[in-house]
């Protein structure tokens, strides 16, 4: 199975540094990792640089990969512009970066296979101009997973879409990922998100790593007052489930 | 969903799309049919006119035809029909290029002040006598418009990888170059003698009748030389249309692949206008056409923009023969009359069917 390790990574734009110092121990493939912070805490960054789409200091480590430098795969939060294509047909451009002109039946069926797990296979032949923001979300996870990432890095794929929308992508990440053995690594602003569905959580504020490890012991009342400066505390709810309650702003 | 469902489902996503192709395929086809109907019509029209039966037993039975219509057909007609279709596909795919790497629909040779740069270029030759490339002086016309035509696309490029530019910003570049040259090239005219003066004029319009067998081989080679580079990179560039994170995430090299796309466009805008004069709109309508015809996948979109561009000349190079009997109109005032309305079509039409 697949594990990635972060020994410390950098980035910098000209020279205003956006990040540094960032390591993890190995994160293991079947499973989410959620990646919180604060707006513009480097993110974004730390994404593309473990993507390869950044220079920068440090090394990512991957292990169990079959794919070489395929096997990581950056999902971005920017869902495309108006171009006149169909939702099949932006899935398919996904899928054949890099090979020939000619489309196999295999590939189609490959994303028929995504466009009905993710249950839209509705929009399959409307223009991409013509979807609401969070189906565009929908349609770059599909662009995403065609291309069968082994590490797949996913800037807030849920921020534009529904309470039904985000439960049912996330559920359906947390499935693909045990099954597929791929590492998923997942920017969030809903940390109940990531309590629920994430076993292992980095934070990251002003592009420096606060803390990482297990969900439970990252996401804490002292973690939240420093990097989110809230007032909040874990309790579980009548199911057993951690559920975060924010206070108040911390004075 | 049981398992019948989900499979009629998949096989009904996989079959609407090979229809979507075949659909694709079909319309090219036609558009090649109408390309080729379109280029007889042209040959046949002049002061002699020909009926088409007569134009193709001149192409395909010319040893059965008489030598006047041979020589009309073959050394006077044909270049100038020929040279409507290059130089029309070599604008529209240069014009479809530069819509996708700077994401703007707006982008086209003419209004980015490429062919405004020619036009100065050729200018400074007709009038002063100056050549930008010293060794080539029997050529001095067309390799000054080329050496401008390559200097305004290369600057446009570069300022557009500059940070924080947008694309607005590079819109407003292209039209800050535009009256740059046109004032330059307005000095130049005012400098010039009477003869020189009358070269430039006409020379700006844009017209076909300049047209050479040897012109139409160098603009076709161009076209051939460039077009599979295009088709080698077509998933990158329909990529760069989802936008620069996406493509970059899809592991497409978008400065490289900007870079090589700039450069090949110069070559091929910058040939034809150093060939013909300025020819407006055509690298702006031709792709537009072409992506509401087929969409954006370049697989199909390439081949539309190469046949709405060459079809879209050659139809106006038609128009311009027939609107004043026994006269031939420029070319470059046709299109502009035809190109104006349609930019108003794309500015205040439906944005989403346009771009």
């Amino acid at each position: 199975m697949v594990a990635v390790a972060l020994e410390d990574i950098g980035a910098s734009y000209g020279k205003h540094t956006i990040l540094s110092g960032i390591a993890t121990d190995f994160l293991q493939g079947g499973s989410l990792t959620a990646v919180i912070g604060p707006n513009a805490a480097g993110k974004s960054t730390l994404f593309k640089r473990i993507a390869g789409l950044l220079a920068g200091p440090g090394t990512v480590h991957l292990t169990g990969a079959t794919s070489g430098k395929d096997a990581i795969r950056y999902m971005p939060q920017d869902t495309g512009g108006n171009a006149v294509l169909t939702v099949y047909e932006s899935i398919l451009l996904a899928a054949k970066q890099g090979s020939g002109w000619r489309v196999r039946d295999e590939e189609l069926i490959g994303i028929d296979e995504i466009l009905r797990a993710l249950d839209i296979q509705s929009l399959s032949f409307r223009e991409l101009g013509e979807l609401s923001g969070g189906q565009r979300q929908l349609v770059a996870i599909a662009q995403a997973l065609v291309r069968k990432p082994e590490v797949l890095l996913m800037d807030e794929p849920t921020s534009a879409l529904d309470l039904y929308r985000q439960i049912e992508v996330l559920a359906f990440m947390q499935r693909r990922a045990a099954t597929s053995g791929m590492a998923v690594l997942i920017a969030l602003h809903d940390l109940n998100h990531a309590l629920r569905y994430c076993d292992q959580t980095i934070v990251i504020a002003n592009g420096r790593m606060r803390a990482g490890g297990p969900t439970a012991d990252v996401i804490t009342p002292a973690m939240l007052r420093d990097v989110y400066r809230v007032e909040a505390r874990v309790e579980q709810c009548s199911r057993g489930r951690p559920v975060l309650i924010v206070d108040s702003t911390a004075a | 969903m049981t398992i019948a469902a989900a499979h009629a489902g998949m096989r009904e996503g996989r079959e609407r799309y090979r229809a979507l192709a075949f659909r694709r395929i079909a319309l090219l086809s036609a558009l090649c049919a109408a390309l080729f109907a379109s280029v007889c019509v042209d040959m046949a029209l002049g002061p002699a006119n020909y009926t088409i039966s007569e134009v193709l037993d001149s192409l395909f039975r010319s040893d059965q035809v008489s030598d006047q219509l041979r020589v009309i057909v073959w050394d006077i007609r044909m270049p100038i029909a020929l040279m409507a279709v290059t130089v029309g596909a070599s604008l529209s795919v240069a014009g479809a290029q530069m819509q996708t790497i700077l994401a703007n629909p707006l982008a086209s040779p003419f209004t980015l002040g490429i062919s405004a740069a020619a036009s100065f270029g050729a200018a400074l030759a007709l009038v002063a006598g100056t050549a930008l490339v010293p060794l080539a002086v029997g050529y001095m016309v067309p390799i000054n418009a080329f050496v401008m035509a390559m200097a305004a696309a290369l600057f446009i490029h570069f300022a557009s990888t500059m940070r924080g530019v947008t694309v607005e910003t590079i819109v407003l570049l292209g039209i800050a170059l535009v009256f740059t040259f046109n004032a330059l090239l307005s000095l130049l005219e005012y400098l010039a003698s009477e003869q020189a003066l009358a070269a430039v004029v006409f020379w700006t319009m844009g017209s076909l009748t300049k047209a050479t067998w040897p012109k139409v081989w160098i603009t076709a080679a161009v076209l051939v030389l460039t077009v599979p580079l295009f088709a080698r990179q077509a998933w990158a560039l329909t990529a760069l249309r989802l936008g620069e994170d996406k493509a970059a995430s899809f592991g497409v090299n978008v400065r490289r692949l900007r870079l090589q796309t700039m450069l090949t466009i110069s070559l091929l805008a910058a040939i034809p206008v150093s060939f013909v004069g300025t020819i407006g709109f055509v690298g702006l309508v031709g792709p537009h056409m072409a992506r509401m015809l087929v969409g954006e996948d370049q697989r199909f979109f390439l081949p539309a923009s190469i046949l709405c561009g060459a079809l879209l000349l050659s139809v106006t190079s038609v128009v311009s023969k027939t609107i004043l009997p026994g006269a031939i109109l420029p070319i470059g005032v046709i299109t502009a009359l035809v190109g104006v309305p349609f930019f108003f079509v794309l500015i205040f039409g439906s944005r989403r069917r346009a771009w």
